[in-house]
């Protein structure tokens, strides 16, 4: 089965931004860095493009043949994805395995994992 | 003869959906195949006999009849794992060739990725052969309700890869407790008033304990929910709760204290010292004909420890006021975060009441007046406050 899960920082301290990023250690910074690494190197994983800032993303939407434009994401910028990867694994446990692996789910954001559908109706 | 039937049917139900589960892959075609199975064994047996291998007879009818659906229809073989299996498959005859495929049952059906709600309609219907109907009325949601959601956890566990086996040892303790808190959640909805539900419990926790017998907690559970529905018939006296010590021993069941006392033992014997072994073991304790209330302080202190649960401590203060030691048992109480919990005012009054500290206790009595909902309990504070004026 494949997997794609979708990272939300929610309240993660991410580089972005400086002084949230400042309050973990050097070590702890230094963990969050060697664990995306290990799992973008882990089998099965194909890691995601990075994305911008949730609060760099445009939102679009088309009401009576019109193009509507809002400024920020679809959801809260909290709730906005950060990242994403896509695992191919034997099933979800390993997938939710690999989810809590991911620095995003014990410092403040969390990971929505989702089968992906391929051929007849997975 | 109906009643054997419905006899095997009962005990039969879960082990060969399991089976077929294991089988096809698919909860949704096992069930409908198992449930044609199942039919053509009402219809034939009281007709031409019980077949002298009954589980095998289903498992053969049930599997020939899923396959030729499948041969129906062949978009649903891409479904499932039946593109790997040997077609066509022999009919079995030997019983012990069949595995008995429960517990990779039990452990999907309980899997954390479904919602609690969903893991225990699954259960009962899988594991317990409960109709939708009959789960439906259990929980007072209706039948199309209860429909849906049964519908949908099963799509999920297909379409969201949640695997059909026992969790590898690194996971199962966590999914072993899971497992326990759907039938022992079971079993305090029954234990509340709806009695098959309580029986249906047990039910499951017996094939547990049978499936998992070196595991001390799955025994426990199993002594904690026979020893206290050993009490039930004692429980209620004219629809008002009756408290442990004023209930009517006679009414207690014996023989199912006897059993349940026998499966703590089998689970200490394990070297168990989980939750659910001092509960069983404190459930005990209160079987007995005179309580040993230092012992049972020390067991709530131990439970509370494990759980870290505020209320079991407030249990642990009672213990300790009733093994002579009021002071403590307040000291206990007064650090409690439980304000809005209605007990632990009544139990503080109690306390103060016996350290004749009048004027507190009837403050902690009003506080429990203003909290409590169920009539019959008001009645009773009513009575304890009065009685602190005279």
């Amino acid at each position: 089965m494949k997997y794609l899960l979708l990272i939300h920082q929610g309240d993660t301290p991410t580089p972005r931004d400086p002084d949230a990023w400042a309050s973990l250690s050097e070590e702890e910074q230094q963990r969050v860095f060697a664990d995306y690494q290990a799992i973008n190197q882990t089998p099965g994983v194909t890691p995601g493009l990075q994305l911008g800032d949730p609060d760099t993303a445009t939102t679009v939407r088309v009401e009576g043949g019109e193009t509507l434009t809002t400024d920020g994401p679809f959801v809260a910028v909290k709730e906005a994805i950060g990242g994403w990867l896509v695992y191919e694994a034997d099933d979800l446990d390993a997938a939710i395995e690999l989810a809590a692996r991911i620095p995003a789910a014990r410092l403040g954001g969390a990971i929505e994992v989702r089968p992906i559908v391929d051929g007849y109706g997975g | 003869m109906a009643d054997a039937l419905e006899r095997i049917f009962r005990d039969e139900w879960g082990r060969v959906l399991a089976t077929l589960i294991g089988f096809l892959g698919d909860f949704e075609l096992a069930e409908e195949a198992a449930q044609e199975a199942f039919a053509a064994a009402a219809e034939r047996w009281p007709r031409d006999g019980t077949p002298s291998t009954p589980r095998a007879w289903l498992v053969t009818t049930a599997r020939n009849r899923a396959i030729d659906r499948i041969r129906r229809d062949r978009t649903l073989a891409e479904k499932t794992r039946l593109l790997d299996v040997p077609q066509p498959v022999e009919d079995i005859v030997d019983e012990t060739a069949i595995p008995d495929e429960r517990l990779e049952l039990i452990f999907t059906c309980c899997h954390p990725a479904l919602g609690l709600d969903a893991q225990v309609a699954l259960t009962l219907r899988t594991l317990g052969g409960l109709t939708t109907d009959e789960i439906a009325r259990a929980f007072l949601v209706p039948e199309p309700t209860m429909a849906k959601r049964l519908v949908r956890a099963k799509k999920k566990i297909r379409a969201a890869g949640i695997p059909f086996r026992v969790p590898p040892a690194h996971l199962l303790p966590d999914r072993l407790a899971a497992v326990l808190a759907v039938v022992y959640l079971i079993f305090n909805e029954g234990y509340g008033g709806r009695g098959e539900l309580a029986a249906e419990a047990i039910w499951l926790g017996r094939a547990l304990a049978e499936l998992m017998p070196d595991e001390p907690e799955v025994h426990a559970l199993l002594a904690l929910m026979l020893l206290n529905d050993a009490r039930r018939e004692a429980r209620f006296a004219d629809g008002d709760v009756v408290l442990l010590r004023d209930q009517d021993r006679s009414l207690w069941d014996a023989e199912q204290i006897a059993e349940g006392r026998a499966a703590l033992d089998r689970a200490m014997a394990l070297g168990g010292r989980g939750p659910y072994v001092l509960q069983a073991a404190l459930a005990s304790l209160h079987a007995e004909e005179t309580q040993d209330w230092d012992e049972l302080a020390a067991l709530y202190g131990e439970l509370a420890r494990a759980t870290g649960s505020e209320v079991v401590e407030l249990n642990q203060a009672v213990a300790v006021a009733e093994a002579g030691d009021p002071d403590a048992a307040l000291r206990i109480v007064e650090r409690l975060d439980l304000d809005g919990y209605h007990y632990l005012h009544a139990t503080r009054a109690e306390l103060l009441r016996r350290l004749d500290r009048v004027d507190d206790a009837r403050g902690a009595y009003g506080r429990a007046l203003e909290l409590v909902h169920s009539n019959a309990e008001r009645r009773l504070l009513e009575r304890r406050l009065a009685e602190l004026e005279q």
